[in-house]
């Protein structure tokens, strides 16, 4: 496996309809690391993540410009494959969105999707899974159960396990904590910590805090244009656009 | 006035309240006189006192068992197709024209199923020369419940949150596997809502029923044969039978009664169910 | 790339959608196919001896037919149209939604809507024809109807009444007005499309109905009803009479007839229900 999983932007609008929604965009993603997205509300940050696997693809209107590239592969190429490169590119909510089915059901889904069909097979995957959610100790016991049953961290921890079941190289999040409470938020920043030796994750949040703890580069968007990107500490120690600054000084936002 | 609002309010419940005294009360006291096995029973000669309406209640089963495999897997799969495989353009107007044929009168169908389905049947499908009987009937049935499945399942599907389809495509999967394997199953309360709904429909439908159906009191035995549903049991001796003969039909109304509880009582537990499922999910998704 | 696997789970699912957009056509093609075959078949004999002359063997005629209809409408209706709006009025302006009687009343309202109309004829016959001894009539008929229709008054007056803003309510009490005149003169008012469109639905299942009336009205298909306790059929009725009785074309033909009524009962109803439906949006 000598692919790689980088993502590189060069030049990229998106719009939606006459709404010109991001603008000029270039930025560079590093491997297995955390790299987050600050910014204020509708700036978007939401709509550059589902850029990265098509989500945008729902959208009727959407419209994109520009390179996009993981790797050396252009995912918005004629013949791209859209449902392997969202294999490759797994998603977090900012919502926990479990499907209305057991648990067990809910992290063999991608598996079960791309054919794995042996019971064997998908035990151990699910397994797997869901321990690198850290949630297989709280889970083990209540495989069967419906997965709605699940507090709202837990919900979310299944929703990464069933993310890294697909065998993604890329994690997108969402503002995964947003909707989550302290607790639940501070175990899942310890899961992005883990993971990111693996994964290259791209990470959406409000939380300034959050982005200085779990990241090593920060994006700072606004008005649908990154305004500066950096080292994290950087950043936050020594912004060099006002505009950033003010933002992360809390004048505005 | 309010008292007045008051009495109308509770007109419902009284007038529910008489249909079950004078249906019971007619109908019971006839099934105590002939004898639980004589009104259960196979035989239904009533020049001989025979008043046995098991071949009927069989033909009911069958009809509507054979009218739901028929028109659940239609219109389900109908529903399905508005829901996402069909031009965003198309869904509305079909949605309504659907909608116009759900409150076509019930004669339509039977007249259509007189005219069209049985000599169709009769010449070029039927064994034995008959057009009448179980298939006919199901034919009929499957097609007038179909505005009813469609309509209640794609209710159902557009109730089903819509993160549960972006979840399933983030994983990878593809439109199809999103619906078929995600919001379909999550949709399931509602659907057996509609099948439940639509199971009342067939098995309470006299008038397309007695049209297509033939009437011999027979147990059914093949699928073109003369039968007779309870409905029709109802419907045929109406305007010809009095004294014992005509009171054996109300006590046909009782069983039929029940059977219109049974079904009302699960729709409403499917739809609590329903209501309940989505709430639970929208409060996890919030 | 893609394993062999996971090709087959992509067909599979490809599969049943091409399955989905078939049964669409299927069903489309059915339903039109029932109108097309009733129409073609109907309105080649559809002239004025069926719709207007007098009743003979030979020729039949719908003149029964449509004044036995209009009467069950009145009937029904008059009986109906009251008690469910009262009914709504109660249930939405002078009731909690928790209280135990609402609730009981509740589901016998939907109990009533999932009753087969024949068993509510059998009702009708026992009551009406028997117990009460009026023979086959349109009174007993149309009363029956009048219960069998209420639930749907009930149901979407109801609605329509809820639909009405809270704040118009309370602007009126805070005038000084009684619960019985803000009811009146300010959220009835504001609810009359919704309830006039329920109430031409419900002349929709009127006109559709025949099932309850086979035992209660007693298909009188040649005289035409002197008043409310004559013996009479309907034009649904008179469609299974026809098809039943040897007279194919004139049931083909009365089929038209009555397809074109409720199709046109419909459609009022959804175009008066949108007419009406801007104009509040507008006002509020």
């Amino acid at each position: 496996m000598d692919e790689r999983f980088n993502i590189t932007v060069r030049g990229c609008d998106l719009y939606y309809g006459d709404l010109h929604a991001l603008k000029n965009i270039n930025i560079d993603i590093e491997e297995h690391a955390v790299t987050a997205l600050i910014g204020p509300s509708g700036c978007g940050k939401s709509t550059f993540i589902r850029m990265l696997n098509r989500m945008n693809d729902l959208v009727d209107d959407c419209r994109i410009t520009g390179e996009i590239k993981i790797g050396e592969q252009d995912i918005y190429a004629k013949g791209t494959d859209v449902t392997m490169l969202r294999k490759n590119v797994g998603m977090v909510f900012q919502k926990p969105n479990p499907f209305p089915m057991s648990v067990y059901d809910n992290v063999a889904f991608a598996p079960r999707t791309f054919g794995i069909r042996r019971k064997r097979e998908l035990d151990g995957i699910v397994e797997h899974s869901l321990r690198r959610a850290g949630l297989w100790d709280e889970a083990r016991d209540r495989l069967r159960k419906n997965a709605l049953d699940l507090s709202g961290g837990q919900q979310q921890r299944l929703c990464i396990a069933r993310a890294l079941a697909a065998d993604p190289k890329i994690l997108l999040m969402d503002e995964p904590t947003s909707a989550l409470d302290p607790i639940s938020t501070g175990i899942i920043e310890e899961l992005i910590d883990e993971l990111e030796l693996d994964y290259t994750i791209v990470i959406v949040t409000h939380n300034m805090q959050q982005a200085a703890r779990i990241s090593h580069k920060t994006a700072f968007f606004l008005l649908g244009e990154i305004v500066e990107y950096g080292r994290t500490e950087d950043i936050f120690t020594n912004p060099k656009d006002k505009r950033t600054e003010n933002y992360i000084t809390g004048r505005f936002g | 006035m309010r008292g007045i609002f008051l009495f109308c309010a509770v007109f419902s419940i009284l007038a529910l309240g008489c249909i079950c005294v004078f249906l019971l009360a007619n109908g019971l006291p006839f099934i105590g006189k002939v004898g639980l096995g004589n009104f259960f029973g196979t035989k239904w000669d009533i020049h001989n006192g025979d008043y046995g309406i098991l071949s009927m209640i069989v033909a009911s089963l069958y009809v509507t068992a054979l009218s739901m495999i028929f028109g659940v897997s239609l219109g389900l799969l109908t529903a399905v197709s508005l829901y996402k495989f069909c031009p965003r353009r198309a869904v509305a107007p079909i949605r309504q024209m659907v909608n116009l044929l759900a409150g076509i009168p019930s004669v339509i169908y039977g007249l259509f199923g007189l005219i069209i389905i049985v000599p169709f049947l009769r010449d070029y499908i039927s064994p034995n020369g008959v057009g009448y009987g179980i298939l006919a009937t199901s034919l009929v049935l499957s097609v007038m419940v179909l505005p009813t499945i469609v309509g209640v399942s794609l209710d159902a599907l557009n109730a089903v949150p819509k993160n549960y389809y972006e979840g399933a495509l983030a994983l990878g999967a593809t439109k199809e596997q999103g619906v078929f394997k995600v919001m379909l199953p999550a949709a399931k309360s509602g659907i057996m809502a509609a099948v439940v709904l639509s199971i009342g429909r067939a098995i309470g439908e006299t008038m397309a029923v007695i049209m297509v159906i033939g009437g011999s009191p027979a147990m059914p035995t093949s699928l073109f044969q003369s039968v007779r549903t309870l409905t029709a049991n109802i419907a045929m001796g109406a305007t010809e039978l009095s004294g014992d003969p005509m009171t054996a039909l109300v006590a046909t109304g009782v069983v039929l009664f029940f059977f219109a509880l049974l079904l009302n009582a699960s729709f409403s537990l499917l739809k609590g169910g329903e209501k309940r499922e989505n709430k639970r999910a929208s409060k996890a998704n919030s | 790339m893609k394993t062999s696997a996971h090709q087959r789970q992509i067909l599979k699912y490809a599969a049943y959608k091409l399955a989905a957009q078939a049964a669409l056509a299927m069903t489309l093609i059915a339903l039109i196919a029932v109108i097309i075959f009733i129409l073609v078949r109907g309105i080649p004999h559809i002239n004025m001896q069926l719709l207007f002359g007098d009743y003979t063997s030979r020729a039949p005629s719908l003149k029964p037919a449509l004044v036995g209809t209009l009467y069950l409408i009145v009937i029904a209706l008059s009986i109906a149209a009251p008690i469910g709006i009262g009914s709504a009025i109660f249930l939405s302006e002078y009731t909690n939604s928790k209280s135990r009687l609402i609730r009981i009343v509740r589901v016998a309202v939907e109990t009533l809507a999932g009753i087969p109309s024949i068993v509510y004829g059998v009702f009708g016959y026992v009551v009406f024809v028997v117990t009460l001894g009026f023979g086959y009539s349109l009174i007993g008929g149309g009363i029956t109807l009048a219960i069998m229709i209420l639930p749907v008054i009930v149901r979407s007056t109801e609605e329509s009444l809820l639909a009405v803003p809270r704040s118009l309510r309370e602007g009126s009490f805070a005038l000084g007005s009684s619960k019985v005149r803000t009811t009146f003169a300010v959220v009835l008012p504001c609810a009359a499309s919704g309830m006039v469109t329920s109430l031409i639905l419900a002349v929709g299942r009127v006109v559709s109905e025949s099932a309850v009336l086979i035992l209660t009205i007693g298909m009188a298909v040649r005289v035409i009803p002197q008043n409310v306790t004559s013996a009479g059929t309907s034009l649904a009725l008179n469609v299974y009479y026809f098809g039943s009785h040897g007279y194919p074309e004139q049931a083909a033909a009365t089929g038209v007839v009555l397809l074109v009524l409720v199709v046109a009962i419909n459609i009022i109803a959804t175009v008066l229900g949108k007419v009406f439906g801007k104009g509040e949006l507008a006002d509020g």
